[in-house]
C-alpha cells in the first residue's frame, strides 16, 4: 500500500484525545494520529518520538525509513509554508532513490522526530535543505544497492532501480525490493561520504511539474492548520495588551488591573506574569469577551516620533555604519561622468499581515512541555521556550503545524510563548489564538528605510559610478511575550551582522560598474518599531531606489530602459532573466515617458531587475494611472526567475505569481501607521492590502538551468516587481515617486507638483 | 429556560450548548469541530469564516448563532452535497467543481483563505453560471488572500464554470 505524502503531512486528527497524549519519559507527547489513514509513516514517526532531538544528521535513519511494504517515510527539517517545499524535497529524495511520489510520505516537523535543518527562511528549503536530503537519499541508495548486490550475486554496477525495485540490468525477473532488503528495519549506519549523486542529465522526477502533495486536502476541509488543533481538557487563551505596540524597548507596563472585572464571564481567569497579561476560559467566545472587557490600565509609553518625521529621524540617528561593498574609486568615477542622477527615497514599515493570525497550543507540566505552533524553526523555538519556562531544552517538545502564510518572522514565536506562559500558570493545555489587532499591532515589521542613491554614466551610456546609502534598523531579539513576562529591556540588535540587510546583491550588483560603494547605516531600533525579516527583507526598498536610479540614467541618454540595462550587464544569468521577461511581454524599445498622453487615464510600462541573495529576478509592469483620482491600477505583471535548477518549475511559477501580487500590494497599498502612543494600523481597514478586484494578470517565467545549483525561489522577484511598477509610473506620467506605497494621495500630490512646476 | 438551541448544518440538526449571542464561527469550530470556516479577523473584513446560510454567503465570525436557528447552514465540508442538491444529482460528487478546479490550476499556497474563496465562488457560480471576469472581480472582492493567489482563483472559477456548463461532473 502506498503512503500518499499528503496524508502524513496534513491529516493528523485535529482533536487529540487525552488518551493519545502518551506518557513517555516523563514528557507528554502527542501520538501521531493520522485520522484512520493506515500508512507506515505515523507509526514510524511515533516510534522515534521518545527522545529529544535533534537526531544525528550523519545517520541515514535520521532522514528516512524504508518500510517492508516498499514505501518510504522522509524526515525533513524544513516546514511546509504553502510554498510547496515538501513536494520539492520529496522529488529530490525520490530522484536519488528511484522511488515514485506515491511511495513516499513526509511527516510534520517535531523536535523529537525530525532533523535540525535550521530555520525555514531565506528561501533555503531547496537551496540548502535540498542538498542535505539528496545526500541522505544517495547514501541510502548506496547502502540498498550494496545489499541487493549481495542478495542477487552481481556487482552493484549491474543493478538498475525503478520504483524501489532493484533488478539486474537486462534481467528484470531477478529483482528484490527496497522493502525486502530492509525488512522495515533501520539502516543503523552512518554516512560514508562517498555515495554518488545522480547527474542532472539523468533526472526523471526532478525538474518535472509534480502536483503539490498538500493541495488536495487543503481544498476540502481535511487539512489541519494550526488554528484547527484542539486537545481534550484545554482552555482558550487570549493575550491582553495595549492595542498596537509602543516604542520598541519600552514594552507595556501595567498600571492597574482589576481581575474582578471579568468575574461575570463564567470559567474565566486572568494570567499575569510580569507585564504579560492574558485570560483563559473554558469557551473561546468567553476568552474573547474577557480579553475585551478586562479592566486594565497601562502606563503612558514614551512617545514614538511623528510618523511624518520618520525619514528625518532615521537619517539623523546615531548610526553604526558598515561599508558593504567598495570597489574602484567612486569619487573619480563621478568626477569624470557625463551625467549624474541622485535622489533620496523612503520606504515604510510594512507588516507580515498574516491572513490567519498566529495560533499555538501548549501543555506545560512541572518538568516538561509540549508546544504546537507554526514556528519556522522548531529547534530555535524550543530553546526560547525552555528559557521562558525555566526547564532544559530537552524537556520541551515542539511540533510544527502549518498556519496561514507568514512571509517572514510574524508572531509565530510570540503565540506559542504566550500559550506556554498561560499553560504553566493554570496547569492545563492552553490554546492561544491571536486576534487581528494582536497580529497586526504587535507584529515584527519589515523596517522602514531612507536611501540616498547616486549613479553616473559616461557619454556612451555606460554606468561608471554608483553609491547606495541606506538608513534603517535591524531585527528584534526577544518576542513580545518574553519581553513582557520577564520585564526585559530587549538588547539592541541593529548593528554588526544585522547591517548586512542592505544587501550587495540588490544594490547595483547586476551591472558592470567599475566604481561602486554600498553603505549600510544601522540605526538603533529603540524608540521606533519592532523589526524583523519580511519576505525579501529590505529588497523592495533597495530595488525601488536603485532601479529607479538606473531608469533615470537611461532616460538621461534617451535610451530604452531595457536596452540600457542590457548594455550595462555582463552576467549571462542576469541577461537571461532580463531578456526572458522582455520577450514574454513583447517589449518594443522606446525611451521612458516618450509616449505620454493627456488623457485622464494614462498608461505606462516599467522594467526592473532584482534579487534577494542568490537567484536572478526581473519584472515588467503595465499600469494605468487615473490622473484625476490618483489611483494606480496594475493591469499586468510579468516576472522571470532564474533559481538555477528548478526542481519543480510549477512550484516556482506559483511562487512568482504570489510574489507579483504581493509586491503590487506592498508597492501600492501597505504602510504601518502609528501615532505617539503606538501602532494604529490594526485591521484590514487601517492596513489595507491588495483586494481581489485590484489584482494584476500575472505571467510567470522560469528560466530553467539544469546544471546550476538550485537557489531560492520565494523572494527574488519582489524587488523587481515593485520597482517595475514605480518605473511604469514614470513612463505614464514623466514624474518620479520616491516614497511608497504609491497611494492616490501621493500620486495626486506628485502630479500637482508637476503642473505647478512646469 | 428557553428550549435548547439547535441549528441545521450540512443537512444535520446539531444541538448548541453555547450562549445564543456566541458567533456562529466558534460553535462550528469548537462544538462541531468543523475545519472549513476559520478565524481570520473577527470583523467580517476578510472572508475566511464564510459559510452559506440558505445558500447566501455570510460571515460566521459576526453572526450570532441564534440568528441562524431557522436557516440551513452549509460549510466547506457540505459543499459537494449542497451542489448535488442544486443540480438535482442523485449523489454528491467527491468535490464541488470549484474545488477540483483549484487542484487543477494548483491555485493555493497556504490555503487558509480557500474556505472563503470556495464558499463565495460556489455561491457566485450558483447565481451566475457564466460569470465574466468583471463579475468575478466584483463578487470576490470581499475575500482577501495574503499569498497573492487571486489570479489563479480567477482561473479556477472560470474553469469550474466551463466544467459545470459541460455537465460534468
Amino acid at each position: 500500500m502506498s503512503a500518499p505524502a499528503a496524508q502524513a503531512l496534513g491529516q493528523a486528527g485535529s482533536r487529540l484525545s487525552r488518551r493519545k497524549l502518551l506518557k513517555a519519559g516523563g514528557a507528554l507527547i502527542v501520538g501521531f494520529s493520522f485520522a484512520g489513514q493506515a500508512t507506515a509513516a505515523p507509526a514510524a514517526a511515533a516510534a522515534r518520538g521518545t527522545l529529544a532531538g535533534p537526531p544525528d544528521p550523519e545517520r541515514i535513519d535520521t532522514w528516512l525509513a524504508i518500510h517492508a511494504d516498499n514505501t518510504a517515510t522522509l524526515y525533513f527539517g524544513k516546514c511546509e509554508l504553502g510554498q510547496g517545499n515538501t513536494t520539492g524535497l520529496l522529488q529530490i529524495a525520490g530522484e536519488e532513490l528511484d522511488l515514485a511520489m506515491s511511495q513516499m510520505a513526509a511527516v510534520r516537523l517535531d523536535t523529537n522526530v525530525t532533523p535540525d535543518q535550521q530555520a525555514t527562511s531565506s528561501s533555503s528549503s531547496i537551496e540548502r535543505g535540498g542538498p542535505q536530503v539528496r545526500a541522505a537519499a544517495a547514501e541510502a541508495r548506496q547502502a540498498l544497492l550494496l545489499r541487493a548486490s549481495q542478495k542477487l550475486g552481481v556487482q552493484v554496477g549491474s543493478l538498475v532501480v525503478a520504483n524501489g525495485v532493484v533488478s539486474i540490468d537486462g534481467e528484470p525477473n531477478r529483482s528484490v525490493t527496497y522493502g525486502e532488503l530492509t525488512g522495515g528495519k533501520p539502516f543503523a549506519i552512518k554516512f560514508t561520504g562517498t555515495a554518488p549523486r545522480k547527474p542532472p542529465s539523468q533526472y526523471k522526477l526532478v525538474g518535472t511539474r509534480v502536483s503539490r502533495v498538500d493541495i488536495p486536502d487543503k481544498v476540502t476541509a481535511k487539512y489541519v492548520h494550526m488554528q484547527h488543533v484542539r486537545v481534550a481538557d484545554m482552555l482558550h487563551g487570549r493575550v491582553v495588551r495595549p492595542r498596537g505596540q509602543r516604542a520598541y524597548g519600552s514594552g507595556a507596563k501595567v498600571k492597574s488591573l482589576d481581575e474582578s472585572s471579568i468575574a461575570h464571564i463564567p470559567g474565566t481567569r486572568v494570567v499575569r506574569r510580569g507585564d504579560f497579561v492574558g485570560v483563559v476560559a473554558e469557551r473561546e467566545w468567553d476568552a474573547i469577551r474577557a480579553a475585551r472587557e478586562l479592566k486594565i490600565a497601562w502606563q503612558d509609553p514614551p512617545p514614538l516620533p511623528d510618523q511624518s518625521h520618520l525619514p528625518i529621524v532615521l537619517r539623523d540617528a546615531q548610526s553604526t555604519d558598515t561599508v558593504v561593498v567598495d570597489v574602484g574609486n567612486v569619487d573619480a568615477g563621478f568626477a569624470g561622468a557625463a551625467h549624474v542622477a541622485f535622489a533620496r527615497y523612503f520606504s515604510p514599515y510594512q507588516a507580515h499581515a498574516v491572513f490567519g493570525p498566529n495560533c499555538a497550543l501548549a501543555d506545560v507540566k512541572a518538568d516538561s512541555a509540549l508546544v504546537l505552533s507554526s514556528t519556522q524553526d522548531v529547534y530555535a523555538s524550543r530553546k526560547m521556550l525552555a528559557t521562558l519556562l525555566g526547564m532544559p531544552a530537552e524537556r520541551v517538545r515542539v511540533q510544527y503545524y502549518e498556519g496561514s502564510g507568514t512571509y517572514g518572522h510574524s508572531c509565530y514565536e510570540d503565540a506559542p510563548q504566550a500559550a506556554a506562559i498561560m499553560s504553566q500558570a493554570v496547569g492545563r493545555p492552553v490554546r492561544v489564538q491571536f486576534m487581528r489587532w494582536d497580529e497586526l499591532g504587535w507584529d515584527n515589521y519589515g523596517p522602514a528605510q531612507v536611501a540616498a542613491v547616486r549613479a553616473a554614466i559616461d557619454g556612451d551610456g555606460n554606468i561608471v559610478a554608483y553609491t547606495y546609502d541606506g538608513w534603517q534598523h535591524g531585527w528584534h531579539s526577544d518576542e513580545t511575550s518574553t519581553e513582557l513576562a520577564l520585564q526585559k529591556t530587549p538588547p539592541e540588535r541593529s548593528a554588526g551582522s544585522f547591517s548586512i540587510i542592505v544587501n550587495r546583491m540588490s544594490t547595483g550588483s547586476m551591472y558592470r560598474i567599475a566604481n561602486r560603494r554600498v553603505t549600510s547605516h544601522a540605526v538603533p531600533m529603540a524608540g521606533l518599531l519592532k523589526g524583523s525579516p519580511l519576505r525579501s527583507p529590505l529588497d523592495m526598498a533597495l530595488s525601488f531606489a536603485s532601479e529607479q536610479t538606473i531608469d533615470e540614467l537611461a532616460f538621461a541618454v534617451k535610451m530604452d530602459p531595457f536596452e540600457f540595462r542590457r548594455k550595462n550587464m555582463g552576467d549571462t544569468r542576469w541577461l537571461g532573466v532580463l531578456e526572458a521577461v522582455a520577450k514574454a511581454a513583447t517589449w518594443v524599445p522606446a525611451p521612458a515617458a516618450s509616449r505620454r498622453s493627456h488623457a485622464e487615464v494614462v498608461t505606462g510600462r516599467g522594467i526592473a531587475v532584482g534579487t534577494h541573495h542568490v537567484s536572478y529576478g526581473a519584472a515588467i509592469a503595465e499600469i494605468e494611472v487615473n490622473t484625476r483620482s490618483g489611483t494606480i491600477v496594475a493591469k499586468r505583471l510579468y516576472g522571470a526567475l532564474d533559481c538555477g535548477l528548478a526542481v519543480n518549475p510549477a512550484l516556482v511559477e506559483n511562487q512568482i505569481v504570489g510574489m507579483l501580487v504581493q509586491a503590487t500590494s506592498r508597492m501600492l497599498k501597505e504602510e504601518v501607521t502609528f501615532d505617539h502612543n503606538g501602532v494604529t494600523s490594526l485591521d484590514w481597514a487601517s492596513y489595507p492590502v491588495l483586494r481581489f478586484a485590484e489584482h494584476p494578470d500575472c505571467t510567470p517565467i522560469v528560466v530553467q538551468r539544469i546544471d546550476e545549483p538550485s537557489s531560492g525561489a520565494g523572494e527574488e522577484v519582489m524587488g523587481a516587481a515593485g520597482a517595475a511598477i514605480a518605473n511604469a509610473f514614470f513612463d505614464a506620467t514623466g514624474v518620479r515617486l520616491r516614497q511608497y506605497p504609491l497611494t492616490p494621495e501621493r500620486v495626486r500630490a506628485a502630479l500637482a507638483g508637476r503642473r505647478t512646476g512646469d | 429556560m428557553a428550549d435548547p438551541l439547535s441549528i441545521k448544518v450540512n443537512g444535520r440538526d446539531w444541538p448548541v450548548s453555547a450562549s445564543p449571542d456566541t458567533p456562529l464561527l466558534y460553535v462550528l469550530t469548537n462544538e462541531f469541530e468543523l475545519h472549513g470556516p476559520r478565524f481570520g479577523c473577527g470583523l467580517a473584513q476578510c472572508g475566511s469564516c464564510s459559510v452559506l446560510a440558505d445558500g447566501v454567503e455570510i460571515r460566521s465570525c459576526v453572526t450570532p448563532v441564534a440568528a441562524v436557528a431557522n436557516k440551513s447552514i452549509t460549510t466547506l465540508e457540505g459543499l459537494p452535497a449542497w451542489y448535488a442538491e442544486q443540480k438535482g444529482l442523485s449523489s454528491p460528487p467527491t468535490l464541488h467543481p470549484l474545488q477540483q478546479a483549484f487542484i487543477d490550476v494548483q491555485a493555493l499556497h497556504c490555503g487558509y483563505c480557500y474556505n472563503g474563496m470556495t464558499i463565495k465562488g460556489a455561491e457566485l457560480l450558483a447565481n451566475n453560471p457564466s460569470p465574466s471576469e468583471a463579475d468575478i472581480r466584483k463578487t470576490m472582492n470581499g475575500h482577501l488572500c495574503r499569498c497573492g493567489t487571486y489570479p489563479r482563483v480567477m482561473k479556477a472559477i472560470q474553469l469550474a464554470a466551463r466544467t459545470i456548463a459541460g455537465g460534468t461532473p
